[in-house]
């Protein structure tokens, strides 16, 4: 097959949405729903659930996952009488759909060079990009596609036909608009430093982990650190975990899944984990410097490596990446206490929204006088 | 609206108001339990973490010395029951569970035994009355053991046979030590004054009333 021809395209498409869907976000977000009872146990000074084994084969319980599969499967698929039906089986769907559309965005190795994989520092004529879809809007294309997450949860909320569902959804509704505007505008601020909203060209500038003299390719964090401390804020809230659940209060309202069982309960789950882990992902890309470990350990491995085995070992540090910064965020999931629905508000439009426009003003002066 | 609104200022620093150096302090905290607990845990060293969790199939809790039990009846010397039917400890049951069919004893002197003694422990309130009721130290509850789960109820009542099965010769003496237990707990070995019944076997010299088995 031809490199550049349309069917090298479709077929290059293919396998990279199938591998990130099938061989990546599927995974790591069902490890994190036992990750997440078995750190948070840690933290507790307890166990957690590691009892789950396939015959002698134990591993801390990690397969815990699948016998929560089975039961999901098991368990009976209740609609309520007075549920709106349709609207009622694609909640769960549309709740869970934006994370997997979004994770087209994010870059996850660098370029793949199609006709010198074995060799060792290549021209690279024919790179494949190891990202599914290279967008310049990149990162308008997350907010509008991650901001269609809120339907998820008000048609849940809506269809169910209970109250309690119903203001769950609406919290979630309120909330998650909320937070949008500080996660655009403390995007804004990455946007000026680096000139473009394509996350695979983000990422290709964080070369050096911090430098003075390339100060454009330094990663995200130094650059940005308030820009990352609202992101990273506004984020948690899009995922509605603890400290921003508000839609889901146990003693009060229960939440906007209220109705749902088996595995249409299961796919709310997944979703929340599926946020969590694309969350980090672009948050890696944006001020992490993605798949980047600083120029030393880059160049060394490209020197010293063929193509196609440091392309390997750098998908390998990204999801090392990955998964630590998944971690951070059940750290954070397990250590704050929650806020109440009006200083969640408060907080946002009081608090962060004037931060992050006061950020996004100041980056620009900097980099306006950077320039001259 | 007539809904008064009581703002309550609570004044603080900057610190405290941005929130992030409590939510830092707060992470290190779960940040360093979950460090001592993951590596005391993946170096299968349970001994450096801090982790509270009993296994519990695998690891079990002892119970206190003290802890009341599954009910046992004692032996006496011979291996027989050491009960003489009595009836004080169905009397005493708040619960009712305790059901005896007292019927003669072959030796004269002891004239009562049970022939049917049954404990329904799954009415059983674990109160301990009959254990404080019995004049003879024939039932007791420091197995430290609980009652086990059945799959049929009737499987959960406890014949004679069975809580004998547990059972060891006491050490109170057996028949008693009469009108002179003062003295004996008093240490002081005493002859018995003159037309007094001693009962065969009852030793002279202090004894302990009990063994609770403390160091
Ligand atoms: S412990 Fe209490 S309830 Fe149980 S058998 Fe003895 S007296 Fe009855
Ligand atoms: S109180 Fe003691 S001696 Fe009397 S019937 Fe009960 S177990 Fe037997």
């Amino acid at each position: 097959m031809e490199y550049g021809s349309l069917a090298f395209q479709a077929l290059a498409a293919t396998i990279k949405i199938v591998f990130m869907i099938l061989g990546f976000l599927m995974p790591l977000a069902s490890i994190l729903t036992w990750m997440e009872r078995r750190e948070s146990a840690m933290m507790q000074d307890r166990l957690g659930p590691n009892r789950a084994n396939i015959g002698p084969f134990k591993l801390w319980g990690i397969t815990h996952f699948m016998a929560d599969a089975v039961k999901f499967l098991f368990k009976e698929d209740f609609v309520p009488p007075k549920a709106h039906k349709f609207l009622f089986m694609w909640a769960p769907i549309m709740a869970m759909a934006p994370a997997l559309i979004v994770a087209a965005i994010i870059p996850f190795g660098p370029p793949l060079c199609w006709n010198e994989l074995l060799e060792k520092n290549p021209v690279c004529g024919q790179p494949i990009n190891l990202q599914i879809a290279q967008l310049d809007v990149g990162l308008l294309f997350y907010f509008a596609i991650s901001s269609l997450a809120v339907y998820g949860a008000t048609l849940a909320g809506w269809a169910s036909h209970n109250k309690w569902a119903m203001m769950g959804g609406l919290r979630a509704t309120s909330q998650m608009m909320s937070y949008e505007v500080t996660m655009g505008m403390a995007v804004l601020g990455s946007f000026l430093v680096y000139g473009t909203l394509e996350p695979g060209a983000i990422v290709a500038q964080q070369t050096h982990i911090f430098s003075l003299g390339h100060y454009h390719s330094s990663w995200g964090i130094f650059l940005q650190p308030a820009g990352f401390v609202l992101f990273l804020t506004a984020a948690i809230a899009e995922t509605k975990r603890t400290p921003f659940d508000i839609p889901e209060g146990e003693p009060e309202i229960i939440g906007y899944f209220v109705e749902y069982s088996g595995l249409r309960f299961g796919m709310f789950f997944l979703g929340e984990f599926l946020e969590i882990v694309v969350s980090s992902a672009i948050m890696i890309t944006l001020f992490f410097g993605g798949y980047h470990w600083g120029n030393t350990i880059d160049n060394a491995l490209l020197s010293h490596l063929p193509n196609f085995v440091f392309v390997l070992a750098m998908f390998g540090l990204w999801t090392v990446k990955v998964f630590a910064f998944c971690g951070f965020q059940l750290m954070i999931r397990w250590s704050l206490p929650r806020f109440r629905s009006d200083q969640l508000m408060r907080l946002g439009w009081q608090r962060l929204l004037p931060i992050s426009i006061a950020n996004v003003v100041a980056t620009a002066l900097v980099v306006l006088w950077a320039q001259q | 609206m007539a809904v008064g609104v009581k703002v309550v200022n609570r004044p603080g620093s900057l610190a405290q108001q941005a929130y992030l150096p409590a939510i830092a302090e707060g992470l290190g905290v779960t940040f360093r339990h979950f460090v001592k607990n993951f590596f005391g845990n993946v170096t299968g060293n349970r001994k450096k973490t801090d982790i509270a969790t009993m296994e519990y199939p695998e690891e079990k809790m002892k119970y206190p010395e003290r802890n009341r039990g599954l009910h046992r009846l004692m032996l006496r010397d011979d291996g027989q029951v050491r009960c003489v039917a009595c009836m004080m400890c169905p009397t005493v049951c708040p619960a009712h569970c305790i059901t005896i069919v007292p019927e003669e004893a072959p030796d004269g002197r002891i004239e009562k035994r049970p022939m049917i003694f049954e404990i329904d422990e799954l009415r059983c309130v674990v109160c301990g009355l009959c254990v404080e009721a019995c004049p003879c130290d024939a039932i007791r509850m420091d197995t430290l053991d609980h009652a086990k789960p059945t799959y049929r109820r009737v499987d959960a009542i406890l014949d004679k046979e069975e809580l004998m099965s547990r059972g060891i010769q006491s050490t109170a003496v057996q028949g008693g030590v009469g009108a002179f237990w003062r003295e004996r707990v008093g240490g002081q070995p005493q002859t018995p004054p003159a037309g007094a019944v001693v009962p065969a076997g009852a030793p002279h010299g202090p004894t302990p009333l009990r063994d609770h088995g403390h160091k």
